[in-house]
């Protein structure tokens, strides 16, 4: 059965790191729907959040062979339903009229966005938020015309005290 | 603590590892590690092409089973390297290639033979390297040597800019180093490898499949205890050939698309299937869906992402094949075993006798079957055979016995044809006291025929036994059986005459057209004292049976 999976890797802050990661899923004829990389609490460790869509079988190979990379230092699978999962997305919108200004600022606040660059023909909103959240107020921007969308991909976190982490570093 | 050049540095760490050889190519990027190599006591074999140089590297780490070492510059000399590197990845073989690389400052701008061998090589090696400072040499080289050599070995590169082999620091040489994200597991899992030996216990069809991994982890000793305990017929494949004596009357030869019926038919039969260091490569299965479909699987390998990938594992258990084998023996001898009807190996034994192949044909020309008997008779199980990629391949695989690890070295994986001879001389300078035999197709031959200069140079005596027929022969083969015998693009007419060739070069060479010569040409270029070539004209349109057309089950075996 294909569905979506969460993938947590943590990897050495390498030259080339990125690309020995992005070569491996192509050569395999993996498809990761959404990746980002961002530090971590170990200075030269980073995280990289993936999500996958495959059955067991394919999450499992994508796991062993991200493993398999000498600057991979850990893997997990994070369920959706014992996680925390956000994106953030920067959304510049068409605001040519004082309506159209005052509802986009109230769309906004509806879904505790906020507004962090205005123009005279342009608003950029910054919402954070899961999947559902973001699509439902792009679906509402759309309206106003929709300049440019900026997401950056999902990143994700265990909730209570499990966690993914470096336990032993040199 | 000593301030050194990078060059330098580079040198002492290989000194260090115990490289006692090179086999490679020098050229502007790499100037200055050759003026180290100068007055160093490493011994530098010079190639007359790159590929050759990672071949004879891949062959020397097979023979020896440490890392093989092989150089070349930057630019077009790393891109040669490149089909050695991937052959050695393949076939998890430890070769540490160390490449030329423009100065620092160069790099990005295109400059004369610059080429991103790290991007390149990415997926074709274990891991690789550019080093970014001179300070960090030592760690560098000896990283890439515990990865090369442990675990699952395979080949790892590292990139040398010129400045950093010319540049000056103080070098530390660490003795030992830690990967945070590198840790195979060695040890089987204790409750796997129990259930792995109560599986056994309850077979009645069991057949031990052995693969690679089990002469690289040196588990031969522990399969032949495990076979003669169960008792087990145990079966190879191409990569795992030699691991288990094939004089053994357990020993049903190799499976595969040209495997012996007995093994393939032993394993569609089997009940369980005791998998040892094999990646369950497409050659060998025939079509998964129908490979050993009553099997229970018990898949013993040091690389996890190996289970499962493409046959379902029953029973895994990831570790060392020789580790986890003894550990499944004791266990396997402190429980109760109950009788088992011996219907199952007299039944196997049937096969053996019924399939024995007729090797010992009189035809003129000559057929490859009683080549190969007679270069059986002509070696020792010390001696060993490499082979190049195709029919000349194929009948060494099927028909030549080998009884020894480490004596039986050919291109599984890839299939890299020209990779035959390079490696024979990497085996020879590894061993300069056994024979050394490539089992050789013309086409094969050709790709690196260019090595003989090396050979003779470097009087590295061993033996190229072409068999010539004047055709890419399996190319032909599927061509005949699958495609109306549409020839196309497979005939290699009259050139060249390979004795000539091997006199222009300075070895020794002898044309061999009637059965009755064969002993007699294997002997004089033994005896040569040269590096020599024998040209056995074969049959032009022999195929190689059995075989397993493809996309179909290992019992659909056709001639």
């Amino acid at each position: 059965m294909t569905e979506e999976h969460f993938i947590v890797a943590l990897v050495e802050d390498r030259p080339g790191v990125m690309q020995r990661i992005a070569g491996m899923l192509r050569r395999r004829n993996f498809n990761i729907d959404s990746i980002s990389v961002g530090s971590t609490e170990i200075p030269g460790i980073s995280r990289i959040t993936m999500t996958v869509h495959g059955d067991r079988l394919t999450l499992e190979q994508v796991m062993k062979q991200l493993n398999k990379l000498i600057e991979v230092v850990k893997v997990s699978e994070l369920r959706q339903e014992e996680s925390v999962v956000r994106e953030l997305a920067l959304i510049k919108v068409n605001v040519k009229s004082e309506r159209a200004r005052a509802e986009v600022v109230q769309y906004a606040s509806i879904f505790r966005a906020r507004i962090v660059d205005v123009s005279k023909q342009s608003m950029t909103v910054e919402i954070t938020g899961d999947e559902e959240k973001l699509r439902a107020f792009i679906e509402l921007m759309r309206s106003y015309g929709i300049i440019e969308i900026a997401r950056t991909g999902k990143v994700i976190m265990a909730r209570g005290a499990r966690n993914v982490r470096v336990r032993e570093m040199k | 603590m000593a301030v050194m050049k990078g060059a330098d540095a580079v040198v002492q760490a290989l000194e260090r590892e115990g490289v006692e050889v090179v086999f490679g190519i020098p050229g502007g990027a790499s100037i200055p590690l050759y003026d180290s190599l100068y007055s160093s006591g490493i011994r530098h074999i010079l190639m007359r092409h790159e590929q050759g140089a990672a071949h004879a590297a891949d062959g020397y780490a097979r023979v020896l089973g440490r890392a093989g070492v092989c150089s070349a510059t930057s630019g077009p000399g790393a891109t040669n390297l490149t089909t050695g590197i991937a052959n050695a990845y393949m076939d998890s073989s430890p070769v540490v290639a160390i490449t030329g690389q423009v100065a620092t400052p160069f790099i990005g701008r295109d400059a004369f033979q610059e080429t991103d061998v790290i991007g390149i090589t990415m997926p074709i090696t274990k891991h690789n390297f550019q080093v970014r400072s001179v300070a960090e040499i030592p760690e560098v080289i000896k990283k890439a040597f515990h990865i090369a050599q442990t675990g699952r070995p395979g080949p790892v590169l590292i990139d040398l800019p010129k400045d950093m082999q010319e540049g000056v620091a103080e070098i530390e040489f660490p003795e030992e180093v830690s990967l945070v994200g590198y840790r195979p597991t060695y040890e089987g899992h204790p409750k796997q490898i129990k259930e792995a030996a109560r599986a056994i216990l309850d077979a009645e069809r069991p057949v031990i499949l052995a693969g690679g991994g089990v002469i690289i982890s040196g588990a031969s000793a522990e399969l032949m205890r495990l076979a003669e305990f169960i008792p087990a017929p145990v079966v190879t494949t191409l990569m795992g050939k030699g691991s288990f004596p094939e004089s053994h009357p357990l020993s049903l030869g190799v499976l595969g698309m040209h495997g012996r019926r007995e093994a393939n038919h032993a394993v569609t039969e089997s009940d369980l299937l005791i998998a040892v260091g094999t990646r369950f490569s497409d050659r060998s299965t025939g079509m998964v869906s129908c490979f050993a479909p009553e099997a229970k699987v018990i898949h013993i390998d040091i690389d996890p992402a190996e289970i499962g990938k493409n046959v379902k594992a029953h029973i895994p258990v990831v570790g060392d094949a020789r580790r986890v084998l003894a550990r499944l023996l004791q266990v396997l001898a402190e429980m109760k075993r109950k009788g088992r009807s011996r219907e199952w190996i007299e039944k196997v034994k049937l096969w053996k006798r019924e399939f024995e192949p007729e090797l010992d044909y009189d035809d003129v020309p000559l057929k490859p079957h009683r080549v190969i008997k007679e270069i059986m008779e002509f070696l020792g199980e010390d001696d060993v055979v490499t082979t190049e990629v195709g029919q000349c391949q194929m009948w060494a695989h099927c028909y030549m016995r080998r009884s020894k690890p480490r004596t039986f070295i050919s291109s599984g994986g890839l299939g890299t044809m020209g990779f035959g001879f390079p490696a024979a001389i990497g085996a020879k300078v590894a061993k300069p006291e056994v024979k050394v035999l490539d089992v050789a197709g013309d086409g094969s031959f050709l790709m690196n025929i260019q090595e003989l200069a090396t050979a003779v140079e470097n009087s590295i005596n061993v033996i190229v036994a072409v068999f010539d027929n004047r055709y890419l022969g399996m190319v032909r083969q599927w061509q005949e059986l699958f495609y109306d015998r549409r020839y196309s693009a497979v005939d290699l007419g009259s050139s060249p005459d390979f004795v000539k060739v091997a006199e222009a070069f300075g070895a020794f060479g002898i044309r061999v057209e009637k059965p009755g010569e064969i002993k007699d040409a294997l002997k004089q270029a033994a005896d040569s004292g040269k590096p020599a070539v024998v040209d056995f004209v074969i049959e032009r349109e022999c195929n190689i049976f059995p075989m397993v057309p493809p996309g179909k089950c290992l019992k659909e075996v056709i001639g």
